[in-house]
């Protein structure tokens, strides 16, 4: 570039005029880097260049890629002072308005977004005569994308207009939720308990609970079950006296809808809705349709039903809570243990510990203990880990003894399970285990275990091992490590495979500090300095980047008598890599 | 029915055409304002209807290119083997396409405004002399020639092992089917990263194969219902409510075939080639190799109605082995009030049949026949001795001539046939004057034609 000639005073304008010209930029990154600097541009021009020139550009710049678009709706919805305040703020409607219909839906999401924002920002009289038209705009679009957009809108000016405007809006919801396309009956269901909330409670009644019963039979599954989840809201809005005759029908007919999907909802929702209709109707309602979704044919709702098992026993009334639980859920529960999909199995192994600490330690022992036992043999890895990762629950409750002997085949089945991101699952809660177990029975039975996988052929089981180890000692303390794990992984330091005697390296990396200086300098550091003669150059560039990080939990004169030496002559190997990191470890543990 | 008019002839300009150039989808847009035609060198045409009725080319776009799985060593084709439009959703127009392998989602759009006025350069690229700026300019939109843009949206990519023959948009505007020789999933059209397998017919051990997929279709109101049909001649309806796999039917049609017809080809030929839900959605047309059948979703036994569409090519069965033309996928189509079917056959021919007074015609799409301002004349195929000189033999037929894509307009009498590589676009001379429902079928008028626009 030339030259600003003649530029001081004006140094500021060069930077706005190469961000306003990169609006417009081919390059779409150039473009969003420009959007997402907006407010500085704004600046620049003022509020009234911003207003009568910039705004206006924006409000066509909607053919733009979707993440400058997104950029775009973003910003606005932070552009209230840079258009010259609220008194201001309608300017931003235009473009925030075709914002709002363009076909993508994380766009529309996000210029909605920023509307409710911005309508906070309208005075009363300024939301009636500017906000509420463009809602009324939108909700009579000719293209769909605007009608969906509108539906998030009516909740944010209802509470703020007069009463015919109120009355307006009303209409104007009930218009969307028998709309011809299912995609705005299903932005309008999705926003019915939204717009209920800030509805009067007799509107309630006689508006949206008519939306509501007539959404929730739609022909369409894909609405129905958006009524689901407003019913929840709806729900909690009611006074318990007309839940049963506004909303139970419905609700009973979603659970048995004959759409799984629906269903699937129903089941989803299920702890929210059990809180929304209260313990009464939970009793006797909630009860048997819970029963009913353990059962379903589909196995997608039943693994739903089963996930919220320990939710929905939680939340039961107190006084029958453990009656209901025992005569109802549990006989569900038992068959749900053979279950012949083993997702349904896995979700409820991941929940079904949790019901130990509500049931008691008797009932855990005599009904829950044997299920948990079955699911510890399950042919399903991801069912045995949930059990063994959720076995602090039962721990509190029973003590993990109990289980002892049948939890310690079903870890090393685990442990050697063909698929490696099993193993990797059960390495992750060693450490955990160990605490629970306690040492004893960790060095007898589970050493061996953790050892192996040092070796294991996969080098995210060995890295995840390493890790493994470090955590073990920070549990058992340096003395345990000294005894147990680091004659083992120093005498891996000999192995002939090279991946072997790496694996050396790292776990001294990641046991030096929790095994303290005097384990280090005496035991590890001579280990490590006798592997940078390895022939293997990765060994050898590892043995640098090693010494690099136990160096400051070595005492400094083995510092400079030991590691310097080793480290210079690495600083001349013949390996490039090796040289690089040698210097590195020099330059950092100052030794130069 | 149709008195059908050529209104538009569109093709390639060298009467040399290129394998490339053959067309291998037709589909109109939900309004029938829009015609797309995909080819087997990836490339999709738009026809946009202009007001008089003819159909002119709108937008042009490369949609798949050649590609290579360097994992299985295979060549992916570019060819569209299927185009599905998405109910109009904005402005814009959105459309789904796909080949053997990978499904995309293109927006067409109309852009009539560009922004002009740069601060450090002129519209032509140079250069201002930076010291003279002293204001800052904000661009401007400034009307110009309509411009048509088709851009790429999603990419559905890795969800099929086979071959992909089917695309089919649900009634909830939300997700789409594909369908490949063994599996069907089920998309988001907002979600390209993954999709849920719906039906599988992969048995454990290849060797037990003993059907593939052929075609898959929503139903058009029922957003729970899915047909699907296979190499064995049976259609199945699927009630996607009851399970999430719908490896259990609902409903299965098939048609007991008499033992005294059975042949080496009674397999082959009862193969359903595609399947389409009428528009009222109480019907299912499906077409095999010599018959078009309709079903009524009540009766899964046998057909209500069967219509024979080149029934005399049962004594050429071996030759059309041999050649592998008995392996030809015909498609088939209802008009808009599901009173006359259409599909395609051999010689440039293809038929139409009144359901209501049970007439049917067979007309030619070629470039010999179809003339300016005429209503096609029918045409007979005669076993044995002519009876009329018009009458064309069995014997005389091309079988390299095929019409394998035809689409009927949703609501009006207008006709998109594809032949090789021409696409012919005829309407009911009739209806001019507007929308004629169940027309009677006009065989002996004498033709017209109307003038083929320039190309």
């Amino acid at each position: 570039f030339p030259e600003m000639a003649g530029a001081e005073g004006e140094d500021s304008l060069y930077p706005i005029a190469v961000l306003i010209d990169e609006l417009r930029n081919e390059d779409v990154q150039l473009r969003l880097n420009s959007i997402k600097k907006l407010s500085t541009i704004a600046l620049a021009l003022g509020v009234e260049r911003t207003r009568t020139e910039l705004i206006p550009f924006l409000t066509d710049t909607i053919y733009d890629e979707d993440e400058v678009l997104l950029a775009l709706a973003e910003q606005l919805g932070n552009f209230t002072m840079l258009v010259g305040g609220p008194e201001y703020v309608h300017c931003l409607l235009p473009p925030l308005e075709s914002l709002a219909t363009v076909e993508e839906t994380v766009v529309r999401d996000k210029a909605v977004e920023s509307l409710r924002k911005i309508s906070q920002e309208h005075s009363p009289v300024d939301l009636e005569v500017h906000f509420e038209p463009l809602v009324k705009r939108l909700a009579s679009g000719d293209w769909f994308t605007s009608r969906t957009s509108a539906c998030g809108l009516f909740s944010v000016c209802y509470p703020r207009v007069s009463n015919t405007v109120k009355a307006e809006i009303r209409q104007h919801f009930r218009t969307l939720c028998s709309d011809e396309t299912p995609m705005v009956r299903r932005a309008a269901a999705s926003k019915l308990g939204e717009f209920a909330k800030v509805l009067e409670l007799d509107y309630v009644k006689s508006d949206i609970i008519p939306l509501f019963t007539a959404l929730a039979s739609d022909e369409q599954d894909s609405v129905r079950l958006l009524a689901v989840e407003a019913c929840v809201s709806i729900a909690t809005l009611l006074p318990q006296e007309d839940l049963e005759t506004l909303v139970m029908s419905t609700l009973r007919q979603a659970a048995e809808d004959k759409s799984w999907r629906v269903r699937y909802m129903v089941a989803d929702k299920f702890s929210e809705l059990q809180k929304a209709v209260g313990p009464e109707i939970t009793k006797n309602d909630l009860v048997p349709a819970f029963q009913n979704l353990l059962k379903d044919c589909e196995a997608e709702v039943r693994a739903a039903a089963a996930n919220k098992v320990k939710e929905f026993c939680e939340n039961l009334p107190e006084d029958s809570r453990e009656t209901l639980i025992m005569s109802h859920v549990l006989p569900c529960v038992k068959e749900l243990v053979s279950d012949t999909n083993q997702h349904v199995k896995s979700a409820l192994a991941s929940v079904i510990m949790g019901l130990s600490t509500i049931l008691g330690k008797d009932n855990t022992v005599e009904h829950l203990l044997p299920l948990f036992l079955v699911q510890l043999k399950d042919e399903c890895p991801e069912v045995r880990l949930n059990i063994i990762s959720n076995l602090d629950c039962v721990n509190e409750v029973i003590g993990i003894r109990q289980l002892s002997q049948s939890l310690l085949p079903a870890i090393v089945e685990l442990a050697e399970d063909a698929k490696w991101r099993v193993r990797l699952a059960i390495i992750e809660y060693m450490p955990l285990l160990a605490g629970q177990l306690g040492v004893e029975f960790f060095d007898e039975k589970l050493n061996s275990l953790c050892m192996a996988w040092l070796v294991d052929h996969v080098y995210a089981i060995r890295e995840a091992a390493t890790c493994n180890l470090m955590k073990l000692v920070e549990k058992f303390g340096a003395e345990w490590a000294q005894n147990t794990i680091v004659p083992k992984v120093l005498g891996m330091s000999n192995d002939p495979n090279y991946l072997h005697r790496m694996t050396t390296l790292f776990c001294i990396k990641a046991l030096s500090e929790a095994c303290g200086q005097e384990i280090t300098t005496k035991h590890m550091l001579p280990v490590v300095l006798k592997m940078s003669n390895d022939q293997v150059a990765n060994v050898r560039f590892n043995v640098a980047k090693c010494l690099q990080k136990i160096g400051p939990v070595i005492d400094s004169n083995a510092l400079q008598a030991e590691v310097k030496p080793v480290l210079e002559k690495l600083a001349t190997d013949q390996d490039m890599d090796v040289k690089y990191f040698a210097q590195e470890a020099i330059s950092v543990l100052a030794l130069a | 029915m149709l008195s059908p008019v050529l209104c538009s002839e569109l093709s390639a300009l060298e009467p040399e055409y290129t394998e490339a150039d053959v067309i291998s989808a037709v589909e109109f847009s939900q309004s029938g304002e829009f015609l797309a035609t995909g080819d087997k060198g990836g490339r999709v045409v738009i026809f946009q209807r202009e007001p008089q009725g003819e159909y002119n080319v709108y937008s042009t776009f490369q949609s798949h290119e050649p590609e290579f799985d360097y994992l299985k060593s295979l060549e992916i084709e570019e060819k569209i083997n299927k185009i599905r439009w998405l109910p109009q959703l904005n402005s814009a127009h959105f459309l789904l396409t796909t080949n053997d392998k990978t499904i995309k989602l293109w927006k067409v759009s109309e852009r009539d405004k560009r922004p002009e006025g740069y601060n450090l350069k002129d519209e032509e690229g140079r250069m201002k002399d930076i010291s003279k700026i002293t204001s800052l300019q904000v661009p401007v939109l400034r009307p110009m020639d309509l411009l048509v843009e088709a851009s790429l949206r999603r990419v559905f990519a890795n969800a099929h092992a086979y071959h992909i023959n089917s695309i089919s948009i649900n009634s909830d505007c939300e997700t789409y089917l594909s369908a490949d020789d063994l599996r069907i999933n089920l998309w988001n059209l907002d979600i390209t990263d993954r999709s849920f397998n719906i039906v599988d017919l992969k048995p454990e051990n290849m060797e037990e194969l003993s059907e593939v997929i052929t075609v898959a279709e929503f139903h058009p109101h029922h957003c729970h219902l899915m047909a699907f049909s296979s190499s064995t001649g049976t259609t199945r309806l699927c009630d996607m409510r009851s399970r999430a796999l719908c490896d259990q039917h609902a409903k299965l049609f098939e048609e007991a075939v008499d033992p005294a017809n059975r042949s080496f080809f009674s397999e082959i030929i009862s193969s359903v080639s595609d399947v389409k839900f009428s528009h009222s959605g109480r019907y299912l047309l499906t077409r095999d190799y010599l018959s078009a059948k309709v079903w009524d979703l009540n009766m899964e036994n046998k057909p209500i109605e069967t219509y024979q569409v080149h029934d005399y090519l049962r004594s050429k069965l071996c030759t059309l082995y041999e050649s592998d033309c008995i392996f030809d996928k015909f498609e088939c189509a209802w008009n808009g009030t599901d009173s006359v079917i259409m599909t395609g056959a051999y010689n440039n021919f293809f038929r139409m049949f009144d359901r209501a007074s049970r007439r049917d015609v067979t007309l030619e799409a070629s470039r010999e026949v179809c003339k300016r301002r005429a209503v096609l004349r029918p045409r007979r195929v005669c076993v044995g001795r002519k009876k009329r000189e018009s009458d064309v033999s069995v014997d005389s037929l091309d079988f390299r001539k095929k019409i394998l894509h035809t689409a009927w307009h949703p609501t009006d009498n207008i006709i998109a046939i594809a032949a090789s590589n021409n696409l012919y676009i005829f309407q009911d001379r009739h209806s001019h004057h507007g929308h004629h429902a169940g027309h009677r079928l006009e065989q002996d008028r004498p033709p017209q034609l109307q003038d083929v626009p320039p190309q």
